[in-house]
């Protein structure tokens, strides 16, 4: 479990290094992500992973102990709420409107935007 | 320590009690989800921050201090992200046979977020001030603060309007999308990934480990993508 948890670590510290020093707009664990999946890549190129069988390996069960976890990891800077009942009271309306309704037009907008593209392309496959 | 205040005194200025109850509430949060039968109404998110801000408050216990204790939890959020390598590679050949849709939806939505909160908060009176720390609002915590932040908005604010948003898609995705009889689970998770972030590829997840991957893939490429956005929109407003 350590080992792969200290391989989640360095590929996380790999990315914000790398994304600092290029000046990039994307955060270090997006990085890190994108390392670890282009590093899997590479291993199972040669032979050393396989998408069918890392989910059960040590990376895989470690990875899938912290994504069950990934609720709580919001918690702390969540509870950051009371520091601004003030403000957000202030413009309560305004802002309670915009995030409703935002969300329910980006969630609409974002899901049939990929099943009409995917159906499009289903269709001239045939 | 020869009173309980005495006890509470020492304890309070501790990491171990605000991470202990840190813990605790989610653990009591999500027993209740789960009794519910994990009812997207009842979101164990939602709940633990309730106590937790519930419990600050009463107690009178400054945020910063908490969060002495709670920065061990927060610090996880960080290997947790690379951790969705591992589903995403996993299911590599379903995110290949994807890539057309994922792309054109990502454009569509990342669009569709920034411009849709601007619009309506605007109309509804909000200052620039607000409206700067609204707009990425569907970006994951860290991103979005910093995007704030460039454009003269107030970070934490922003952070609170974040992880609001992502309990709001998270509650919203499943009866929203069997409303629309959208059933593809790739579609569902991409949706609510790109709306709703991290908190959002966490009900995913517990709904379907599809959903949950391209909820995490969306999540990555909205914060890319409205990185460039969200500035390029204000300039558009001003000039």
């Amino acid at each position: 479990m350590l080992r792969a948890f200290g391989l989640l670590l360095a590929c996380q510290l790999l990315g914000e290094v790398l994304v600092r020093l290029a000046g990039w707009p994307v955060p270090g664990p997006v990085m890190g992500l994108i390392l670890l999946v282009a590093g899997l890549g590479l291993a199972a190129r040669l032979g050393k992973v396989a998408p069918e069988t890392v989910t059960a390996s040590e990376l895989g069960r470690t990875s899938s102990a912290l994504i069950a976890a990934l609720g709580i990891l919001f918690v702390p800077a969540g509870a950051g709420v009371v520091q601004h009942f003030g403000q957000i009271a202030a413009h309560g309306a305004a802002i309670a409107v915009a995030l409703v309704v935002s969300t329910i037009l980006t969630l609409t907008v974002t899901a049939a935007v990929f099943v009409a593209v995917r159906r499009a392309m289903d269709r001239g496959e045939e | 320590m020869d009173n309980p205040f005495q006890l509470w005194v020492y304890l309070s200025a501790t990491p171990l009690l605000w991470l202990t109850i840190t813990v605790v509430a989610w653990l009591g949060a999500d027993a209740i989800a789960k009794a519910s039968g994990r009812h997207p109404l009842v979101n164990p998110v939602l709940i633990a921050i309730l106590t937790v801000a519930g419990l600050l408050a009463v107690t009178g216990t400054p945020y910063a201090r908490y969060f002495e204790g709670a920065q061990f939890v927060h610090f996880l959020l960080g290997p947790a992200t690379v951790a969705l390598a591992i589903p995403m590679f996993a299911n590599i050949r379903t995110v290949r046979r994807n890539l057309v849709p994922m792309v054109a939806a990502l454009i569509a939505g990342a669009v569709t977020a920034i411009v849709s909160t601007i619009a309506i908060a605007a109309a509804s009176g909000a200052p620039q001030k607000v409206l700067v720390a609204l707009a990425p609002k569907s970006v994951t915590a860290a991103i979005a603060m910093g995007i704030s932040e460039g454009l003269g908005g107030e970070p934490a604010l922003t952070a609170v309007l974040v992880i609001t948003t992502g309990i709001l898609g998270a509650v919203m995705m499943t009866p929203l999308m069997n409303l629309l009889r959208i059933r593809d689970q790739a579609a569902r998770g991409f949706a609510v990934g790109l709306a709703s972030h991290g908190i959002g590829t966490a009900q995913a997840f517990t709904v379907d480990p599809v959903a949950g991957t391209f909820a995490g893939i969306a999540m990555g490429l909205n914060a890319v993508a409205s990185a460039f956005l969200v500035p390029a929109v204000f300039r558009l407003m001003a000039g």
